[in-house]
C-alpha cells in the first residue's frame, strides 16, 4: 500500500485531462475520477511474471521495496526503495518524448539517529527510467531493482540498489515463502464506496548486502518486504490520509494492515493476515483494534509515533515503537516513512507509514 | 519660517527677472542627468538582459556538458550518464526562424523539467508539477518574453510556424524570459529544429563534482557557467565605454550649471546683503539657497529621466544590435522605466547640483556683511583663481602622466583620460588669458587693443562655456579619429582575412564528415580548408582553438603582427607551435617565443607560440593550431565548417549541386561578400551608438556656449555703452563682439586639436588595448578635423547668433541708461 507520491496525479488537473476537476481531491490528488483509465474490478487473474511488469491502462502503479536490517553488532537500520509509474494519458505507451507517462523515484535509509531520504524524477520513453518483464528490471537513473535470477522466476534472486549523497544501498533479495495476493485474491478495497487497487506482495523476502551512511559502510542482513500495487484510482475523496503497516513477526507469520482516515466519519480498517507457509485471511475493522499511543513533533507537525495493534482472533496483542521519530521523508511530496520495532505478544520488526498529517 | 518663506520668495524672485538663467541652469540639470541616465539605462538593459540570459534555468549559473566543438551529440549519452548516476538534464539550443518574421533572430531553447536539479527555477520561478507536465504535454508551451512577443506582433496563444512548417507550442509570456529567446519543451524543441534525439548540452547541478565516466571522456567536456558564456565578462568593456561617454555629459553638464549658479549669485549679491541687513541669518540665507537649488535639481532631474529615457529608447536597436554582433547576446527591445529609476535619477540631478552649487553656497556664507557691491571683486578674485587653476592642471597632467607610466588596467586608461581632459579644461583659461597677453602686446589701435582687452574682461565668464567646448571638441575628435581609423584598419584586415570565395557550416558530425570526403572530390574547387574548432578556457577566458591544414592561402592572406622567425607558417604545420590572437597574448601576458599550456582530454599541452595576429571584434580568444595537434588531443573530432576556394562564376552551380547532395540550410552556406558586408555592418552599428553620445556632447558645449554669452550679453551693456557713445555703430559694436567670440572660440579650437589627437592616441593604445585586447595605429583624418572644426565654428556661430541680435536691437536709450546707473 503505497499510494502517496502518486501526487503526480495532481498534474492531470493541469494538463486538462478528461475530466472535471472533482471537488475533493483527498490526499495528493489521488481521489480523483479516472474515467478513461481501466477501471480495477474484482475477479482479476494475476499471471507472473506478467504481472511484475508495468500495466498498461492504468494510471498508477508501484515497485516498492523495505526492509529491516541489522549488522553483526545489532544496530537496526531500514532501507526503502519506490519506483512509481504515473500515467497522464490513458493510450497506450509510446516511446520518445511524446511519452506521457512520469517515473518517480523515493529512496530511504533509516538508523536510531539519521535518516536520509532522496527522490528521482523521469519521463517516460526514453530509457531513464522504466521497467521491463524479461529480463525483469526496475529503474530510475542509477536506482535499481534487478533480477539476477536464472531461473523461471525471475524474483528468485533480485539486487536492490540505490545512492545519494548521503547514503547508499546494495543488497541481494531472497525469497523465502511464496508471492502473496492482498485483499479478496488480489483485489484491494481502500474505502466503502469500492474504491480499490490490485494488490501482490512479497512479504519473505531475506535481504543481505552492503549499507552506507554518512560515510561508514555496514554489512547487513534481515527480512525484506515487496508490494506490488496498480490502480486508477485508489482513493475516495474524502479520504485524507492513511497509516499503514507492514510487520514481520518473529515467528515468521507476516500482518499487513492500514486505516484509510476520512474527513467525516470512522477511518476505513482493513488488513491481512499472512501465516508462515503464505496462506492468506482477510482481516475486517471488526477483526482489528489499531490505536496510537504516543505522539511527537516531526517536521513542524503531531504524529502518532507509538501504537498498538490487538487482534484477538489471533492472540496479538503488540507494541510498535518507530526506531527513530524523525524519519521524515522531506521531498517533494513529504510524508513519514520508517522502521519499526515490535514488542508485547510478538516480537518483530516492520515499516510504518503515515501519510496526511 | 515666515522669514524663511519671504526669504525665499525674494530669492527666487530673481529668476523672474532672468528666465534665461533660470532656464540654463535647468539645462545644464537636465542635460546632465538626462545622459548619464540614458547610457545606464542602456547598460542596466543590457546587463539584466544577460542575467536573464544566464540565469534562465536553475537561478544561479550551473556547470554543463558540452561536446568540445560545440555541436549536438546523442541523445542517448544523457540516459548513458543518468543511468551511470550523474544528475544531468538535457538542453537542445539552435536558432529558429519563424515564417512571416524571417528578419527576427530567434534563439529555441529546449530544456526537460522533469530532469532539472531539484529546486532549479525555469526563468526565475520554480515549476509546480502541473506547470511541469502542461509544459511538456502536447500541445506544450512556447515560453516568451512580452517584449519579444510585441516585437513579433504575435499574441499569446498563437502558434507560429517555422520556416519548415513545424508549429511551435502556444506561446506563452513569462515575466522572466531573457529576450529572444523560445523556451520549449526538449520534444518539440527536437522537431522544430529537425534534430530528433540530438542534444547540444547537459546541465549539472552547481555543486555536482565527478570524474566523467570513461566512455564520455574527449566527447563531452564539463564548462562551468561561470566560465562559459558569461556575457556580462565579454561584455563589461563595452558598457565601460559606455560609462564613460555618459560620465563625460554629465560633467559637461554641470560645468553649465556650476556657470549659471555662479553668475546668478554674483547678480545677487546685493540682494544677499540686503537680506542679510534686514536680519535673515547667513544659515537661514545658505538654507533657502539650499533649498533653491534643490528645487532645481528636482525639476531638472524628472526632466533628465524622462529625456534620458527616451533617449536610450532612440539608441537601443545600434546598442542592441552591435552587442548581438559582437558578442551573440540579445538585449530585449523595450525599456521599462522603473521607480528606482526616478530616484536615481533624481538624485543623480541632486548631486550633480550640489557638487555644482556648492562653490557658489560657499562664497554666499562668507559673503561680508559690510562690503561694498562690487562687480570687479570677482573678476579680481579670477587672477588668484586662475592660478590656483593652474595648479590644479598642472596636479591632473602629473595624474595623467603617472597613469600612463604605471597604469596596466582599463580603470587606469580612464583615469589616465580623465587627468588629461580635466587637466587640459582646467588649464584653458590661463593658456587663453596667456594667449590673449600676448596679443594685447601687439595690438597697436584703439581698438584693436580695447577689443583683446574686453576679450580678457570676458574670459572669466566664458571659460567654462569654452572648457565645455574645449572637452566636447577633443572627445569628438579622439572618438572620430578611433574610429575611423578602426574602421580603415578593420576593412583592410578583413580584406585580407577573408579570402575563401565560400564558407560552409556542416549541420552535424556525420554531415560534416560526409561533406569533407565529398568536398575533397569536387574539381570546380580550387581548395578546400577545413576548420576544426574546440572551446576552451584560458586561464578563465573562453578562447576558440582552432584547427588547420597547412595551405598555401594562410601564407598569403592571413596576416601576422608578430613572428616568430622568417617561416612561421611552416613551424605552425611542423613542429610544437601555435599561433595566437593580439588580444589573447595580451590578456595571457604571453608573448612570442613563450611556451603556452592549454588543456586537453589527455593532459597539458605546452606548444611554442610563433606568431600573432589581429583578431579585431572577437570578445573571445583565438588560438590557430595544426589539425594534427588538435586531433591527437581530440581524436573524434570533425570539421565544424569548411572555407572553399572557388572561382565566384562557379558558385551557383556548386551551390546547386551542394544542396542537391546534401540538406543545408541557407544559413550554413555563406559567400564572402554576405560575410563582408555583415562584419561591416556590425561595426557600424557599433559605433553609431558612440558617435551619436558623441554629438550630443557637442551640443551640450553648443548650449553651455549659448548660454554664457546670453548671461553675460546683459551685463556686457556697460562695457560697450562708452563705445557707443564714442561712435561706434551698434553693427560695428556687434561684428567686434562676433570676432571676440570666435577669437576665443577658435583659439579653444586650435588647443582642442592636439588635446583631441592625445586623446584618440590614448584610445588607440591605451583603452582600445585595455578593454578589448588590440592596439590599433594612430591615424589622424585633416579632412575629419576641419569638417568637426566647421562645425564648432558653426555651432559657435548659432551660440552668439540670439545675443547679438538682441545686442544690435538694443535701443540707444538703454545704452543710455547705463550710464544713468553709473554712480
Amino acid at each position: 500500500m503505497k499510494i502517496k507520491a502518486c501526487v503526480l496525479l495532481l498534474a492531470l488537473l493541469a494538463s486538462g485531462c478528461d475530466q472535471p476537476a472533482p471537488e475533493q481531491k483527498g490526499f495528493a490528488g489521488l481521489g480523483t475520477q479516472a474515467a478513461a483509465f481501466t477501471p480495477v474490478v474484482p475477479g482479476r487473474m494475476f499471471s507472473f511474471p506478467a504481472d511484475h511488469g508495468p500495466h498498461d491502462g492504468f494510471r498508477i502503479e508501484w515497485w516498492y521495496v523495505t526492509a529491516n536490517l541489522k549488522d553483526d553488532q545489532g544496530n537496526e537500520f531500514g532501507v526503502q526503495w519506490t519506483l512509481f509509474r504515473s500515467a497522464l494519458k490513458a493510450s497506450p505507451e509510446v516511446a520518445g518524448w511524446q511519452n506521457q507517462t512520469i517515473w518517480l523515484g523515493h529512496a530511504a535509509v533509516t538508523s536510531a539517529t539519521a535518516h536520509h531520504a532522496a527522490e528521482r524524477y523521469a519521463r517516460g520513453g526514453i530509457g531513464q527510467a522504466g521497467v521491463s518483464v524479461a529480463p525483469f528490471n526496475a529503474w530510475i537513473d542509477d536506482w535499481q531493482l534487478r533480477s539476477q535470477a536464472t531461473a523461471d522466476d525471475p524474483l528468485a534472486d533480485v539486487l536492490l540498489s540505490a545512492r545519494d549523497r548521503r547514503f547508499s544501498y546494495r543488497l541481494r533479495l531472497t525469497p523465502t515463502g511464496p508471492l502473496v495476493l492482498q485483499g479478496d485474491r488480489g483485489f484491494s478495497q481502500k474505502s466503502e464506496q469500492g474504491q480499490a487497487s490490485y494488490y501482490y506482495s512479497q512479504p519473505f523476502f531475506r535481504a543481505s548486502g552492503t549499507l552506507d551512511i554518512d560515510g561508514k559502510t555496514f554489512q547487513v542482513s534481515g527480512p525484506a518486504w515487496l508490494d506490488r500495487e496498480w490502480s486508477s484510482q485508489p482513493l475516495t475523496g474524502n479520504q485524507t490520509g492513511w497509516d499503514w503497516f507492514s510487520l514481520h513477526l518473529d515467528s515468521g507469520e507476516q500482518v499487513m494492515l492500514y486505516r484509510m482516515r476520512q474527513k467525516d466519519g470512522e477511518p476505513y480498517l482493513t488488513g491481512t493476515w499472512i501465516d508462515a507457509r503464505g496462506q492468506v485471511q482477510l482481516l475486517h475493522a471488526g477483526d482489528i483494534i489499531l490505536t496510537p499511543q504516543d505522539t511527537a513533533r516531526v517536521a513542524g507537525r503531531t504524529m502518532p509515533i507509538r501504537w498498538s495493534i490487538n487482534i484477538p482472533a489471533r492472540h496479538l496483542d503488540i507494541a510498535i515503537t518507530a526506531l527513530n521519530p524523525q524519519a521524515w521523508m522531506d521531498l517533494r511530496i513529504p510524508y513519514w516513512e520508517g522502521p519499526v520495532r515490535l514488542g508485547g505478544s510478538h516480537a518483530g520488526s516492520g515499516y510504518l507509514e503515515m501519510t496526511g498529517y | 519660517m515666515r522669514i524663511f518663506g519671504e526669504t525665499l520668495r525674494a530669492l527666487l524672485s530673481h529668476w523672474r527677472q532672468h528666465p534665461v538663467q533660470f532656464f540654463s541652469v535647468l539645462t545644464g540639470l537636465w542635460l546632465a542627468t538626462g545622459l548619464l541616465t540614458g547610457v545606464q539605462a542602456l547598460n542596466s538593459q543590457a546587463r539584466d538582459s544577460y542575467a536573464r540570459a544566464s540565469q534562465l534555468i536553475g537561478g544561479e549559473p550551473q556547470a554543463s556538458l558540452g561536446a568540445p566543438g560545440g555541436g549536438t551529440f546523442p541523445q542517448q549519452w544523457f540516459i548513458d550518464l543518468r543511468r551511470a548516476g550523474w544528475p544531468v538534464s538535457p538542453v537542445l539550443q539552435g536558432r529558429v526562424m519563424l515564417k512571416g518574421h524571417e528578419e527576427q533572430r530567434l534563439q529555441l531553447m529546449g530544456i526537460e523539467p522533469v530532469s532539472l536539479p531539484a529546486g532549479a527555477a525555469v526563468a526565475g520561478q520554480a515549476l509546480a508539477i502541473e506547470q511541469v507536465v502542461g509544459f511538456f504535454s502536447p500541445p506544450g508551451s512556447t515560453w516568451i518574453s512580452s517584449q519579444t512577443l510585441q516585437a513579433l506582433g504575435l499574441r499569446e496563444g498563437d502558434r507560429p510556424l517555422n520556416l519548415a512548417g513545424v508549429a511551435l507550442p502556444p506561446l506563452q509570456v513569462q515575466a522572466d524570459m531573457a529576450p529572444g529567446v523560445l523556451l520549449v519543451d526538449i520534444g518539440f524543441a527536437q522537431q522544430i529544429l529537425g534534430l530528433p534525439d540530438q542534444l547540444s548540452r547537459l546541465l549539472l547541478p552547481k555543486d555536482f563534482t565527478a570524474s566523467l565516466p570513461e566512455p564520455f571522456k574527449g566527447q563531452l567536456q564539463l564548462k562551468r557557467a561561470d566560465e562559459e558564456n558569461n556575457l556580462a565578462r565579454l561584455t563589461e568593456s563595452f558598457h565601460l565605454n559606455l560609462d564613460a561617454l555618459g560620465v563625460l555629459s554629465f560633467v559637461v553638464g554641470l560645468f553649465i550649471v556650476h556657470a549659471a549658479i555662479g553668475l546668478a549669485l554674483e547678480q545677487r549679491r546685493s540682494l544677499l546683503r540686503t537680506l542679510r541687513a534686514c536680519g535673515v541669518s547667513a544659515r537661514m540665507l545658505i538654507a533657502c539657497l539650499a533649498v533653491e537649488l534643490a528645487g532645481l535639481a528636482l525639476i531638472g532631474g524628472v526632466a533628465g529621466v524622462v529625456s534620458g529615457y527616451l533617449l536610450a529608447g532612440v539608441l537601443l536597436p545600434d546598442v542592441a544590435a552591435s552587442l548581438r554582433g559582437l558578442y551573440g547576446a540579445e538585449v530585449a527591445g523595450q525599456l521599462s522605466l522603473s521607480l528606482s529609476w526616478w530616484f536615481s535619477g533624481i538624485g543623480l540631478s541632486l548631486i550633480g547640483a550640489l557638487l555644482a552649487g556648492a562653490n557658489s553656497l560657499l562664497r554666499a556664507a562668507r559673503l561680508p556683511l559690510l562690503a561694498l557691491a562690487d562687480p570687479q571683486a570677482w573678476h579680481q578674485a579670477h587672477a588668484r583663481w586662475l592660478r590656483r587653476q593652474g595648479w590644479v592642471a598642472a596636479l591632473a597632467g602629473v595624474i595623467a602622466l603617472l597613469a600612463l607610466i604605471f597604469g596596466d588596467s582599463l580603470i587606469s586608461g580612464f583615469v589616465l583620460m580623465a587627468a588629461l581632459l580635466i587637466g587640459a579644461a582646467l588649464a584653458l583659461p590661463v593658456m587663453l588669458s596667456w594667449l590673449l597677453s600676448l596679443v594685447s602686446q601687439r595690438s597697436r589701435s584703439v581698438l584693436g587693443q580695447w577689443f583683446v582687452a574686453d576679450c580678457r574682461q570676458q574670459l572669466p565668464a566664458l571659460s567654462l562655456a569654452l572648457m565645455a567646448l574645449l572637452l566636447a571638441m577633443a572627445a569628438n575628435i579622439g572618438a572620430g579619429s578611433m574610429t575611423a581609423g578602426f574602421r580603415q584598419t578593420f576593412s583592410d584586415w578583413l580584406e585580407q582575412r577573408l579570402t575563401a570565395e565560400l564558407y560552409l557550416n556542416p549541420q552535424n558530425p556525420a554531415q560534416a564528415r560526409e561533406l569533407h570526403s565529398w568536398l575533397n572530390q569536387q574539381p570546380q574547387l580550387a581548395a578546400v580548408l577545413p576548420n576544426w574548432q574546440v572551446s576552451i578556457q584560458l586561464q578563465g577566458w573562453p578562447t576558440d582553438l582552432s584547427g588547420i591544414i597547412d595551405h598555401p592561402t594562410y601564407r598569403q592572406h592571413w596576416p601576422l603582427l608578430e613572428t616568430l622567425g622568417d617561416n612561421p607558417w611552416e613551424r605552425l604545420a611542423k613542429d610544437d607551435a601555435v599561433m595566437l590572437s593580439e588580444q589573447l597574448a595580451r590578456r595571457l601576458h604571453v608573448q612570442l617565443g613563450d611556451h603556452l599550456t592549454l588543456p586537453t582530454p589527455t593532459g597539458l599541452w605546452s606548444p611554442r607560440i610563433v606568431g600573432i595576429y589581429a583578431d579585431y571584434g572577437n570578445p573571445k580568444g583565438h588560438i590557430l593550431v595544426n589539425i594534427s595537434h588538435l586531433l591527437r588531443g581530440w581524436p573524434q573530432l570533425t570539421p565544424n565548417r569548411f572555407n572553399l576556394r572557388i572561382e565566384p562564376p562557379s558558385i551557383p552551380a556548386f551551390v546547386t549541386a551542394l544542396q542537391a547532395r546534401f540538406t543545408l540550410e541557407d544559413s550554413r552556406i555563406v559567400d564572402q561578400a554576405r560575410l563582408k558586408g555583415w562584419s561591416t555592418q556590425v561595426f557600424e552599428r557599433t559605433f553609431a551608438a558612440t558617435a551619436a553620445l558623441n554629438s550630443l556632447t557637442l551640443c551640450v558645449a553648443g548650449v553651455a556656449l549659448f548660454i554664457s554669452l546670453l548671461t553675460q550679453s546683459q551685463s556686457r551693456l556697460g562695457q560697450l555703452a562708452p563705445l557707443w557713445a564714442l561712435g561706434v555703430t551698434r553693427r560695428h559694436l556687434m561684428l567686434l563682439n562676433l570676432g571676440q567670440t570666435w577669437l576665443l572660440a577658435i583659439l579653444t579650437l586650435v588647443l582642442a586639436l592636439p588635446l583631441g589627437i592625445a586623446l584618440a592616441w590614448c584610445l588607440d593604445t591605451v583603452i582600445n588595448v585595455q578593454a578589448f585586447g588590440w592596439r590599433l595605429p594612430l591615424r589622424v583624418f585633416p579632412l575629419q578635423l576641419l569638417q568637426l572644426m566647421g562645425l564648432a565654428l558653426v555651432a559657435t556661430l548659432l551660440a552668439s547668433a540670439w545675443p547679438l541680435y538682441r545686442l544690435y536691437r538694443t535701443q540707444p536709450a538703454d545704452l543710455l541708461r547705463t550710464f544713468a546707473h553709473e554712480d
